[in-house]
């Protein structure tokens, strides 16, 4: 009897940092010497594929024996050897090293539309695609649809931009369309600044030519025959296999001129983003292709009128482009009976912070951020508590433990005070200090803002030094309420989405943990013991065996104490660095 | 030098490119930005060095000085953060002794930078050493690997 064996190891962004290669050069190697293609002729591949989504056990990899599917974790290329023995040419499952059931959990509550391929296709074969049925919603829309169809359908979707802002993909598809302009553009945005947050870089690695065939039918409903990728130079993986992934596209005349055989052409050229927060915002991105500071201008005119090079442009997340192909392959109506009744269809997320199971996870909307964080994500890492979760990344803001039943879509998340985003979702636990969080966004927004408005490149200084005195045990009387107003200044006066939507995360935490702020101001402490300079180390005296190992960990000599007698430290020359704290075996050293 | 530079204004010139072209051809080629590129450029193409300086600052990608012989990348996205991303880079400052305003290291072994997030959040925090990534970074384990790579060299 033939066997048949399909063997996928993860190669998305966590598979390859864990080390994904080296394990299918191992089944490559081991597959071969044990002479299973060969001898048994058996049909065998080994491939590799897009983000599997549970980066936490990665590398995961999938044997498949005759359409019965096995899931390994966290595999090594040393594990390979007993796996190919044992299992493919021995039939038996090595028991100790199969994912457990959290796994089932993890995908159980799932729905998956834009990652559904990414982990079956091959990235770099446009074959593997197209045998998933690939560009096949290209050919059909090319051949007998009209750029109006495109447009209802897209409309009755429901789909959203999934960049940040939520607009109707279909409506800004028409505005676009009614421009009137010989020339227009298409730009995908892959520019993924939000820091903490991977969900671009997945697609794009995982299954690339989604995206370009989202772009083609974008392209073919605006009347566009140029189109660009906006992509950070920060994700060479991706750059990589995009360049790929066209090359084979224009091979197959999916792009190019007379894209089959019809009068439409459509040309796709990458552009390398220079690491700017500031150029995901459109009228940025577009100065930064022109090849100028990416510097924001007022809107209006918007890029659907007055975009690119003056003309009319659709400027489009990459989620969004890819999940155009297969609202076309199963229809409108398939879609939107996915989610609420103004958010539809899926959201990708990339869970990530204190939780067990981090990775990408794709969720229907409206579902709740307890099944997300509880269900999917396995709970708290360490048994630690849920303090809250942020979303939105640095225009977003953080939900307390308390709002769990929240449902994740577009307005209950603006409800809560913070945003859907473009999907970061960071879990914090009760060691996280929301001071500290919000200083940490406000950070990034200062240093990112470009500075053609006052607003936000004097107000985030500003909040930046009000939140750095709290935290440095320097707040004073009124600066909440300081931060409170400035905060709206800022989000009122500011030009472009940087500067009005820097202040969130201030504002949802001042909302939520109002507390924590005034224990940092009036009582100097920090009750998650993060802010280095409100702490204050102390040994335990009948704890402490005089070991010494804390002296020697201490860079700045403010340890004494004689061998085997307790030791003492010097307040004044205590730098608060924690050494004495992380060496001490006897748990000796309080912090407080 | 001159040659390769010559070479990315021919290019420039030959598609129609702009300045991040331009300073993204030229690290490509030598690693970063040297004045000299950009006078020549200046005088070249008849762009002021403002308007080139003003680019090149914008983008954190440019590097206007020379980098060390390692590069090593600490992410300090949002993951990273709450991860305790900063004592992997306050230890890796003092562990490579570098000092306050520079991020290489005076022997030239060494540059530091810092990236918001690398997106492998997964194994936060992420410090990459020339291209290999090392996550659930441990501050120790970093530092001995990086002794390591010094004494190699030295
Ligand atoms: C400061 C700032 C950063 C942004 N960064 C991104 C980004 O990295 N990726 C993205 O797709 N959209 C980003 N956006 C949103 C885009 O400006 C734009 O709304 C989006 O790409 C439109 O596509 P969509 O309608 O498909 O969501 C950003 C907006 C702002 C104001
Ligand atoms: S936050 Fe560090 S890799 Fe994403």
């Amino acid at each position: 009897m033939h066997k048949e064996i399909v063997i996928r190891v993860c190669m998305g962004p966590g598979g390859i940092a864990a080390g994904g290669k080296e394990v299918l050069g191992s089944f490559r190697e081991h597959l071969l010497k044990a002479g299973i293609f060969a001898k048994l002729k058996e049909k065998c591949s080994s491939h590799q594929v897009g983000c599997l989504g549970l980066c936490a056990r990665d590398v995961l990899v999938e044997v498949h024996i005759n359409r019965n599917k096995t899931v390994y974790q966290y595999v090594k290329p040393d594990m390979v050897e007993r796996i190919v023995s044992e299992h493919i040419s021995g039939g038996k499952p090595v028991e100790e090293w199969l994912a457990d059931d959290t796994f089932k959990t993890f995908y159980g509550k799932q729905m998956k539309i834009v990652l559904a391929d990414c982990g079956k296709v091959d990235p770099e074969d446009i074959n593997s695609y197209i045998y998933s049925g690939g560009y096949e919603p290209t050919r059909e829309v090319l051949t007998s649809w009209i750029p109006d169809d495109v447009i209802d359908e897209i409309k009755t979707s429901g789909l959203r931009g999934r960049g940040g802002a939520g607009f109707p993909t279909g409506l800004k598809w028409e505005l676009a369309r009614r421009s009137k302009s010989e020339i227009k553009y298409i730009i995908c945005n892959a520019d993924e600044g939000d820091p903490g947050a991977f969900m671009d870089r997945a697609v794009i690695e995982g299954n690339p030519h989604s995206v370009i065939e989202g772009m083609i039918i974008g392209a073919f409903a605006i009347g566009s025959n140029k189109g660009y990728v906006y992509i950070r130079a920060e994700y060479p993986l991706a750059v990589e296999r995009l360049k790929i992934a066209l090359k084979q596209a224009y091979e197959r005349r999916f792009l190019g001129k007379n894209i089959f055989n019809t009068s439409f052409s459509f040309d796709i050229d990458i552009k390398l983003g220079a690491g700017a927060f500031v150029c995901g915002e459109e009228t940025a991105l577009i100065a930064s292709i022109e090849g100028q500071r990416g510097m924001p201008r007022p809107k209006p005119p918007f890029p659907i009128s007055k975009g690119l090079w003056q003309r009319p442009t659709v400027i489009n997340n990459v989620e969004t482009l890819a999940n155009i192909p297969y609202i076309i392959r199963k229809g409108a109506g398939w879609y939107s009976s996915f989610g609420t009744e103004k958010s539809k269809g899926t959201k990708v997320f990339a869970l990530t912070g204190k939780i067990r199971n981090t990775g990408l996870i794709e969720v229907p909307m409206g579902i709740s951020l307890r099944e997300i964080i509880y269900e999917i994500g396995g709970g708290i890492e360490g048994g630690k508590a849920l303090k809250a979760v942020q979303t939105g990344g640095p225009s977003g803001g953080c939900i307390p433990a308390s709002m769990l039943d929240l449902n994740v879509d577009y307005e209950s998340l603006a409800k809560a005070g913070s945003i859907v985003g473009s999907g970061g979702m960071i879990v914090l636990d009760e060691d996280n200090c929301m001071v500290n969080m919000a200083k940490y966004f406000i950070q990034f927004t200062q240093a990112e803002s470009c500075g053609k408005c006052v607003p936000c490149r004097v107000g985030t200084k500003r909040l930046l030094e009000i939140l750095e005195r709290i935290t440095k045990g320097q707040g004073r009387d009124g600066d909440i309420e300081r931060l409170e107003r400035l905060c709206n200044g800022v989000k009122n006066t500011s030009l472009c989405g940087l500067g009005q939507t820097a202040p969130n995360p201030i504002l949802s935490t001042i909302r939520y943990f109002r507390e924590e702020y005034e224990t940092h101001i009036r009582d100097k402490k920090c009750p998650a013991k993060v802010c280095k300079d409100l702490l204050i180390y102390s040994i335990i005296e009948e704890k402490c065996k005089g070991c010494g190992t804390c002296m020697k960990a201490c860079p700045s000599g403010a340890i004494t104490g004689d061998k085997k007698k307790p030791h003492k430290i010097d307040p004044n020359k205590c730098i608060r660095c924690g050494a004495c704290f992380d060496v001490c075996k006897f748990k000796s050293v309080g912090r407080d | 030098m001159n040659d390769i530079l010559l070479n990315i204004i021919e290019k420039y010139r030959k598609k129609n490119g702009n300045i991040i072209f331009l300073l993204q051809e030229t690290q490509e080629a030598l690693g970063y930005i040297p004045k000299q590129a950009i006078d020549l450029f200046s005088e070249e193409l008849n762009i002021a060095p403002s308007r080139i300086y003003g680019v090149a600052t914008f983008y954190s990608q440019f590097r206007l000085k020379p980098t060390g012989k390692n590069i090593i990348v600490a992410c300090c996205g949002t993951a990273c953060h709450v991860k305790g991303a900063e004592k992997i880079i306050n230890g890796l400052r003092k562990g490579l002794e570098l000092a306050e305003d520079e991020d290489t290291t005076p022997d030239g072994e060494f540059t530091l930078e810092e990236i918001a997030c690398l997106g492998t959040c997964s194994f936060a925090p992420v410090v990459l050493v020339n291209s290999a990534v090392y996550g659930k970074a441990n501050i120790n384990a970093l530092l001995k690997k990086i002794g390591s790579k010094r004494k190699k060299s030295a």
